[in-house]
């Protein structure tokens, strides 16, 4: 166990690297950060000296060597655009963000679970097919238009909830909605034909046979069995929510987390804060997998071996 | 060599559409695909307008049935007086556009370094699977973000970075199923008679690989044109001159309160467009695995039994 944890922080470790580099890479070789962030009509010497600002004007070994300690510090520079060290703008987005992706894939689970066992009761039944209909509209309809569906249906035309921001705890319903529905309809669907799977196994027959009511035997014995895929896809739509969904959702509902400061700092052209924002997130993704395998190993004994 | 006739084709591809035609989820899926190649093809025949005429006498109008429309613009116009209908039309060649693109480089990229690692085995095979490992652990669209914020969005840098981020999955599930078909008699056989290894991957292990393989596009398909769509209304995918219906969602957003029509379209097309792929997608994975074809075929004789038992009974 102790090793097999080691050995996944030591590819936690690498795929952060790989992420540091591939940033590097792409920021300093393959586009000119320069010319990204200097408005057109800029001097030669403007750009001299912002270069000699960033650091710019130094071979590229140094820079690399400059980048990864100054990264070792958490440190990335200064915003370009809010003129404030990146990582405290980080700190200060990563809690929204974190907590309108908990909430949407959460609530997508607590659903994804009742639903997907009642279609698999009946495969081909009538709960069976309209479950697949739903949540194949479900997997169809683009995030952004559905929240956008969303403010106009409950905020515009039935006036129940606000369109944006993050005043009111009634202001994170819809985001929250709008990050669980398409998880929602991609976790039903696991759900459904992991149980189905559970169900035609010759152990579900043995209970039923030594009579455990159908809810035991539904709820607890295959249940159980049939959670693995189940937990799987939930790590990834955590992390497919916070590394990429929520960039989406915040843009739509104005909610100001590290999505929308993304999208911000794109616009306003900041490369600074934008690296900032990939390394955390990043390291986020990296410690969400790492969870995820520790997970596995609770849920399923066959796998510490391994 | 072992070759099907012209004739034996037609029949294949007769029973397909049979058993298309008995699925009519998957028949509405591949009709709704040809309407949509056809809708792309020939947009300049169907569209009443050009997508880019604008019309400033008449912004903002409603679609035909509400009570200020009129047939010239049957779903309107946005705020530049652009005919909504026109710029759906023109909108499909960007989304099938991109779609296809990018599930042809990805796969072939995916597909042949899938068949190097599983085929070649050894360092070969550590090497990418490392690299495929460390990438799928990557953030996705973070990392095409910084892309885009760096080269600048484009049709083209939209096509890289989506490619960038699909190959993966080819990869894996190629090199898992060369692993499992290296080890049949038949690819045995192949190596004994003295086939080099690339005749051996390209005519015996790859030709199995098709319908799995071709599953995958399709399902890769629906979720690409998802996300050009999502970031062309983030304003990081197809730039304005341009059109696509990512795009129309994102500048209709703007007027969303007044003039509803802007958004609902261009959505519903990308909504509609996507559930078609889907619905084929899960046809055809119904078809190509053989358990699910197995559970069709025992459904289907079980009813065909019971209904040949009620006949029996209503003779009797």
């Amino acid at each position: 166990m102790g090793r097999y944890i080691i050995k996944r922080l030591w590819h936690g470790v690498i795929v952060i690297f790989g992420v540091t580099i591939f940033v590097f890479v792409v920021t300093r070789l393959v586009g000119d950060p320069v010319k990204v962030m200097l408005p057109l009509e800029a001097t030669i010497e403007q750009r001299a000296a912002f270069e000699k600002q960033l650091g710019l004007d130094r071979p590229i070994w140094v820079q690399f060597v400059d980048f990864m300690t100054a990264l070792a510090r958490l440190d990335f520079g200064d915003s370009l655009w809010q003129h404030r060290p990146a990582m405290t703008i980080v700190f200060e987005k990563l809690p929204l963000t974190l907590e309108l992706a908990f909430l949407g894939i959460g609530l997508a689970f607590v659903l994804s679970i009742p639903l997907g066992i009642v279609a698999s009761l009946r495969p081909g039944g009538i709960s069976d097919r309209s479950t697949i209909f739903v949540s194949l509209i479900g997997l169809s309809v683009p995030q952004f238009w559905l929240g956008l569906l969303l403010i106009v249906i409950f905020a515009v035309q039935l006036r129940w909830l606000p369109t944006s921001g993050v005043d009111t705890p009634a202001h994170i319903i819809l985001p929250t909605v709008t990050m669980a529905l398409p998880a929602l309809a991609r976790m039903v669907m696991i759900v459904r034909s992991s149980m189905i799977d559970e169900l035609n196994q010759q152990y579900v027959k043995t209970c039923t046979a030594k009579g455990l009511p159908i809810y035991r035997v539904v709820g607890v014995h295959a249940l159980r069995n049939a959670s693995l895929p189940v937990v799987t896809l939930c790590g990834w739509e955590l992390i497919r929510a916070i590394a990429g969904y929520s960039v989406v959702v915040e843009t739509v509902f104005a909610w100001p987390g590290l999505g929308l400061t993304a999208i911000q700092a794109i616009e306003r052209e900041d490369l600074i804060l934008l690296q900032a924002i990939v390394f955390t997130v990043a390291v986020i993704v990296v410690f969400i997998n790492i969870l995820m395998d520790l997970v596995y190993t609770l849920i399923d004994p066959r796998l510490k071996l391994a | 060599m072992w070759r099907t006739g012209w004739r034996e084709r037609l029949q294949n591809l007769r029973s397909l559409g049979l058993e298309l035609w008995r699925d009519k989820a998957g028949f509405t899926g591949v009709v709704m695909i040809a309407a949509l190649l056809f809708m792309a093809l020939a947009a300049p025949l169907l569209a009443p307008h050009s997508p880019a005429d604008q019309d400033l006498m008449a912004r903002l109008k409603p679609p035909v049935w509400s009570e200020k429309g009129t047939w010239n613009h049957i779903l309107g116009t946005d705020h530049l007086g652009r005919d909504v209908l026109s710029r759906v039309i023109y909108g499909s060649r960007v989304s099938l556009l991109v779609g296809a693109a990018v599930v042809l480089v990805a796969g072939i990229f995916g597909t042949m370094l899938g068949l190097i690692a599983g085929y070649a085995r050894g360092r070969a095979d550590n090497i990418i699977m490392r690299w495929i490992d460390t990438q799928v652990a990557f953030p996705g669209l973070l990392l095409a973000l910084i892309i885009l914020a760096v080269i600048g969005p484009s049709l083209i840098t939209v096509i890289i970075v989506l490619s960038i981020n699909g190959w993966m999955v080819y990869g894996r599930m190629t090199r898992s199923a060369v692993l499992s078909v290296r080890e049949t008699a038949y690819v045995e056989a192949a190596e004994v008679l003295g086939c080099n290894s690339r005749r051996v991957i390209f005519r015996h292990v790859l030709p199995n690989l098709t319908s799995p393989l071709l599953t995958l596009a399709i399902l890769e398909f629906a979720r690409i044109v998802l996300a050009e769509a999502a970031l062309s209304f983030l304003g990081l995918g197809i730039q304005p001159p341009a059109t696509s219906w990512g795009l129309d969602v994102s500048s209709g957003k703007d007027y969303m309160f007044r003039a509803w029509w802007l958004v609902t379209f261009p959505g519903l097309a990308i909504s509609i467009t996507v559930l078609a792929i889907n619905l084929v997608a899960s046809w055809m994975r119904l078809i190509s695995d053989p358990q699910e074809r197995e559970k069709q075929f025992a459904r289907q004789m079980a009813a065909r039994g019971r209904k040949h038992r009620r006949k029996e009974a209503a003779v009797l």
